[in-house]
């Protein structure tokens, strides 16, 4: 591990990732590499990420589809192992951690909060021994009695009431189950929760209600949060700090307000720009050119340059490393030449 | 004369647990050239409004009651083969992903031919050319190659770029776009809006864009309808209805949605959720989670009326009559 890196974060950091990468082999099968002769293909889904986490705080990571935010969210809870790098939760090499004998420790302080609350439950069992199962895993409980009991606690956390526990899934609104899953990822009493676009799948005034309640229980039981979205508005919500991710890469890290009222790098100002807003009804905004590039295939230098405005030749060439530029964190020549 | 009108359409789905009320009573009008956006969570029955104008509702769904009229013409009651000539030739759709709206075994320019030729007599050559130009105006470049390129071939912008050309092929005067960017990313949701927005503006052809993210709707319509649990509860210019939102659901919805300019510590919720299908209750159907709620609000369901003060606002709300309120 390199401790240069490690020296610079401050004492309470939860969550260092140091220059976490994952290549993902998306090659051909051999024989048909072989008779049509094509390389090897890989596919930087994370290519050197770093970052870290405060203890109570929220990172958010906003970025477009196929930019590799759920990757990072993935390995941050060990169902990936990284290619490159690593990352550190409360001083202890995590991956390490996952790998030793020691593992269950580690998961029971990590957990995750998926996407899709309709295939993150198991149609079969009832809500009770959904959330009651991270109990009997990590042998949180002595007797059925305490079982019970707890799992009425972990559901009045997020709202719901006892009589819910011998119901199934479908008898739950959309937002009723991302509950569930969130009163299941509390059950082993983690401190960091790995939250993949929790709110993604529902509509807005269930979304509220989800919102409100995650952050309700961030103050009342000091988690930290890693949360990946590509709604930007509710990034504003929820977050401390937000990490812009591009093909992989982060391209800005900064605290919410720098990062709403100043964005600096011309990928961020973009997709602040991309949002329909309620207020300017009937403004023409100025669309964004292009496309994400192909992710197997992607451009020299700066991975954004063929969609930026004030691309200039040595963006071609080379590729911009994070910087940290008046106390923002951005990988753009043009903001350290100072040209836009 | 209006393009399209609905009259109190009423849409039902028969069950072995008794008849569902999809759809109670839907009445709106769209005048050509016009950009309506409906709003509502999922299941408030905006996808089933456009789906029983485009004739496409999935049985044993069925309109009950009520009419569909297109330029003065009945459509509701036509048969499949009538609907058929309708839909595409005066009433073009557009699905929320286009992976699923072309055909992956053929190209997309024979795709955009066979529709062309469908609905308009032209010669093979003719129809290609028409379909060049289509693919250009929607923004496709090097649109005489990309022709012959099959929908795997294109991301999902340019597939929604075709997937529009392949809706204004005939000239329809009505284009029912149900969620058309809710698949994309924002970057892309922004082209493919302005493209929306402008194209059909050239044409002339009016809009029923379906959609659950305001934001959209603030940006690209003229007027918008907020459903709620099979009925329309308020509709109105949309500056109207997003800065003077005036059924207590309107105001909650907006306060609901995270604010991209300003920090709040906390968003205003709705309690609860859409009532199913099979338990709406009596009287308003929003009245469980309202916060005004009255004793007539649980006796009697509310008709659209217009608003005094606001000239073209409808709204849906025994708020808004002058009954003395009898809190329960």
């Amino acid at each position: 591990m390199n401790t240069s890196n490690l020296s610079s974060s401050s004492k309470d950091a939860l969550v260092i990732a140091n220059d976490l990468a994952k290549t993902f082999d998306v090659s051909a099968s051999w024989l048909t590499r072989a008779i049509e002769r094509k390389p090897r293909q890989l596919l930087k889904a994370v290519d050197g990420v770093s970052f870290q986490i405060e203890k109570g705080t929220t990172l958010a990571l906003v970025g477009e589809s196929g930019c590799g935010k759920s990757t990072v969210a993935r390995l941050l809870v060990g169902l990936y192992e990284p290619t490159r790098g690593g990352f550190t939760f409360d001083g202890q090499d995590a991956h390490a951690a996952f790998k030793s004998d020691n593992a269950k420790a580690m998961r029971r302080r990590i957990q995750m909060i998926f996407q899709d609350p309709y295939a993150s439950l198991n149609p079969r069992w009832t809500v009770e021994a959904i959330v009651g199962e991270p109990l009997h895993e990590h042998q949180l409980i002595e007797d059925e009695g305490e079982l019970q009991v707890r799992v009425t606690e972990l559901l009045q956390s997020v709202g719901l009431s006892s009589q819910d526990m011998s119901k199934y899934p479908h008898q739950f609104s959309g937002g009723q189950r991302q509950r569930i899953s969130i009163a299941r990822a509390l059950a082993t009493a983690p401190e960091f929760l790995v939250c993949d676009e929790p709110t993604s799948a529902l509509d807005v005034s269930v979304q509220a209600q989800v919102l409100n309640i995650m952050k309700d229980l961030q103050r009342a039981r000091g988690l930290t949060y890693l949360f990946i979205s590509h709604n930007l508005a509710v990034v504003r919500h929820v977050s401390d700090k937000v990490g812009v991710m591009y093909l992989g890469q982060l391209v800005e890290l900064a605290d919410k307000h720098s990062l709403f009222s100043n964005p600096k790098h011309p990928y961020t100002r973009m997709l602040l720009d991309a949002i329909p807003k309620l207020k300017d009804t009937g403004r023409a905004r100025t669309p964004v050119q292009g496309e994400v590039p192909n992710p197997l295939n992607p451009p020299s230098g700066c991975s954004f340059h063929p969609r930026c405005p004030i691309m200039s030749a040595r963006c071609k060439i080379e590729r911009p490393s994070l910087k940290t530029i008046q106390g923002i964190q951005v990988a753009c020549h043009a903001v350290e030449e100072g040209r836009h | 004369m209006n393009l399209l009108e609905l009259k109190n359409l009423v849409v039902e789905f028969p069950s072995r647990h008794g008849t569902l009320r999809a759809l109670d009573g839907i009445s709106f009008e769209i005048s050509p050239g016009e950009i309506l956006g409906v709003v509502g969570e999922s299941g408030a029955g905006k996808s089933l409004t456009g789906a029983s104008i485009i004739g496409l509702l999935e049985p044993p769904g069925r309109v009950a009651s009520g009419e569909i009229i297109l330029k003065g013409q009945r459509i509701d009651n036509l048969s499949n083969d009538q609907m058929r000539s309708i839909r595409g030739r005066k009433i073009g759709a557009i699905f929320q992903d286009p992976l699923t709206s072309l055909n992956p075994l053929y190209s997309i320019g024979k795709q955009l031919t066979e529709t062309i030729q469908t609905h308009l007599p032209m010669s093979d050559i003719q129809a290609r050319q028409r379909a060049i130009a289509l693919l250009q105006d929607t923004g496709i470049p090097a649109a005489a190659e990309r022709i012959d390129h099959y929908p795997h071939q294109f991301s999902g912008g340019m597939r929604q770029r075709v997937v529009i050309a392949l809706a204004l092929a005939a000239e329809p005067e009505l284009i029912v776009a149900d969620e058309p960017t809710t698949a994309l990313d924002v970057s892309i949701q922004a082209q493919i809006i302005g493209l929306l927005k402008n194209i059909c503006k050239q044409k002339g052809a009016a809009v029923m864009l379906i959609t659950h993210d305001m934001g959209v709707i603030a940006e690209t319509c003229d007027r918008v309808a907020v459903m709620y649990a099979g009925r329309i509860v308020e509709i109105g210019p949309v500056q109207q209805v997003i800065h003077q939102p005036q059924h207590p659901y309107t105001v909650g919805l907006m306060a609901s949605i995270p604010d991209i300019e300003n920090d709040r510590e906390r968003l205003n919720q709705i309690d609860g959720s859409m009532p199913r299908l099979n338990a709406i209750p009596a009287g308003c159907a929003f009245n469980p989670r309202c916060s005004q709620v009255f004793i007539k609000c649980k006796q009697a369901k509310p008709e659209l009326k217009t608003v005094d003060g606001l000239t073209r606002t409808e709204v849906a709300c025994w708020l808004q009559s002058d009954l003395t309120r009898s809190t329960l």
